[in-house]
């Protein structure tokens, strides 16, 4: 991944919205133990930053919200996982149809 | 003036935030803690349907076409009693804009906010509802923002819901990926007030009254084809939107002796709420962790009062396995030629145990399906499970236990679901509004509100809420 962003790069920025004493009352323990983070993405708003930096994005709706760098050009890497075998049978294994 | 964005302070300027972002007074329905107006609330805050018709056809939302699925209604019939087996039909709803029904809900909100002069809509949602709303508004020049619950607290995400926060950022919006955890209220409402957007709420009568083109059409196609009426119709139950919107739509139609059938994935033993278990659902939507508390309580949402209220309209409860709908979900694809997201295919799962039971003549129909692709795939979670040590195997789906094995049946035969005590759901209700209301303050308004809402006698809701009473 690459470490530091120009003006205008498309990056992800995270951010500690509650930390674990401040979050709501009423969650499971081991949510209550995390702090809750957002993660957002947007264009640099600054000259140059590197990964770890507070920085300020434009998000696509065009508005201003600052975190902390964590990807330069985050891309989705979501695809349809390892083959599952057992699905390939079905349909095709002479049921009554 | 700094803003106390504390979670208390927030939470308490609720009702404020909220009545600025919707431009909808809620006190004016408002009778009780626990009754309102409802029909009056679904009258005055929306539109008649041949205008929501209109409104739709401007921004690509309905018309989609009905099919029948010819080789598993088949199959069903070689597996049922000599005369049983209902023709199965399915509203392929994948082909709205967006790719889901969830098109019908957002084209008002956002026709609503566009109306009104809002720069922008905002909901918050880790459903195919977020790219509805970012389609609609993207048709009518708004912004939007949508809030979705994406990562547990090591930062991984479901495949689906990765899949479906990019397809918001596909349509233009900015997407705030949160950790898990309720709070995604809260900051929808720092969100709302920070922008002054419309909030683009599920459960509003403008999203409710968008679902009820979908029960009108399915009406309007059955007896062009078939010159009758459907007599069941299977919906995936969550939040209880799509079965109460169809519902109403269909008795719009007139279809006054269709069976509304609700179904649900059984997660039981997983929390909702859990950092742990959220990762090991293998389901997004359209499961208990929703469907059963939204049933019993539906005014657990991000408006004043939820204008979808399922047990109103709710005939049967089905419940299906996870490995039962995957199954279903490989058969669409491989009889019917038919590649859709599992989430929608739960109601077609209930539809094949349900149509071995009916006769021939009967037809059933499943009220949606959903569009499929990298992470929104029955592959992408299966793969996904495996990766989170849960056990996928071929097998008898009576031995699915929701977060530890995910069991595929071997046979059609084994696809059974099963149908949920009506009666106890009914009386979980009136529990929870005596939590919220205790008897002796009910007034005779509250008890025919509560009998609207479940479908009995007054006399019936009386006698419960003194028998909860007692119990305590």
């Amino acid at each position: 991944m690459q470490q530091d962003a120009v003006q205008g790069a498309w990056v992800e920025v995270e951010r500690v919205v509650l930390r674990p004493e401040e979050r709501a009352p009423q969650i499971p323990p081991e949510t209550r133990a995390v702090p809750y983070v957002l993660r957002v993405s947007g264009f640099l708003d600054q000259e140059g930053a590197k990964l770890g930096d507070e920085i300020g994005v434009l998000t696509l709706a065009g508005r201003r919200l600052r975190g902390r760098l964590i990807a330069v050009n985050p891309s989705y890497r979501h695809g349809f996982g390892d083959t599952v075998e057992e699905l390939l049978r079905i349909g095709t294994e002479g049921e009554p149809s | 003036m700094t803003r106390d964005l504390s979670h208390a302070a927030v939470m308490g300027r609720r009702n404020a935030i909220m009545q600025a972002s919707m431009g909808l007074d809620y006190e004016e329905f408002i009778t009780s803690p626990i009754a309102f107006e409802y029909e009056r609330m679904m009258e005055r805050a929306s539109y008649p349907l041949e205008e929501i018709r209109r409104i739709q056809r401007e921004t690509k939302v309905g018309d989609t076409p009905l099919y029948e699925l010819g080789r598993l209604t088949h199959a069903v019939r070689r597996l049922s009693q000599p005369g049983k087996g209902a023709r199965i039909l399915l509203k392929d709803e994948a082909t709205n804009a967006s790719g889901s029904f969830k098109a019908r809900r957002a084209s008002v909100s956002v026709f609503e906010a566009a109306r009104r002069g809002y720069p922008g809509v905002c909901a918050a949602t880790s459903g195919n509802y977020g790219a509805a709303v970012a389609s609609q508004a993207a048709q009518r020049g708004l912004k939007t923002i949508i809030l979705q619950e994406v990562y547990d607290s090591r930062g991984v995400g479901q495949p689906e819901i990765v899949e479906k926060g990019r397809l918001c950022e596909a349509y233009g919006a900015e997407v705030l990926k949160l950790s898990v955890g309720p709070e995604l209220f809260y900051y929808l409402l720092v969100t709302l007030e920070e922008t002054g957007f419309f909030n683009a709420s599920l459960y509003t009568p403008f999203g409710i009254a968008g679902v009820e083109t979908l029960g009108l059409e399915i009406a309007e196609q059955t007896r062009a084809r078939y010159g009758r009426d459907p007599d069941a119709v299977v919906v995936t139950h969550a939040g209880g939107g799509n079965l109460t919107g169809t519902a109403r739509g269909l008795r719009k139609a007139g279809a006054e002796k269709t069976t509304v059938v609700a179904c649900s994935v059984d997660l039981a033993g997983l929390h909702m709420a859990s950092d742990r278990d959220f990762n090991r659902k293998s389901f997004t939507t359209g499961h208990t962790g929703f469907g059963i508390p939204f049933a019993v309580w539906p005014d657990r949402v991000d408006v004043p009062r939820n204008a979808a209220r399922s047990l109103r309209y709710m005939d049967e409860y089905h419940l299906v396995s996870q490995g039962e709908v995957f199954y279903v979900t490989e058969l669409l694809t491989k009889w019917e030629g038919l590649e859709r997201g599992p989430a929608g295919n739960t109601s077609l799962t209930a539809a094949v145990a349900l149509a071995r039971e009916l006769p021939e003549e009967h037809l059933v129909v499943v009220q949606e399906t959903e569009y499929t692709g990298a992470g929104k795939h029955h592959n992408a979670q299966l793969a996904f499970a495996r990766a989170m040590g849960i056990e996928v195997r071929r097998g008898n789906p009576e031995e699915n236990v929701p977060g530890e094995r995910i069991v595929i049946p071997e046979t059609l035969a084994q696809v059974r679901g099963r149908r949920q005590d009506m009666d106890g759901l009914r009386v979980r209700y009136v529990r929870s509004a005596l939590k919220v209301l205790p008897l002796d303050r009910w007034t005779p308004s509250d008890v025919a509100f509560v009998a609207q809402d479940v479908q009995m006698s007054t006399s019936w809701v009386k006698e419960t809420a003194e028998r909860a009473s007692r119990e305590g």
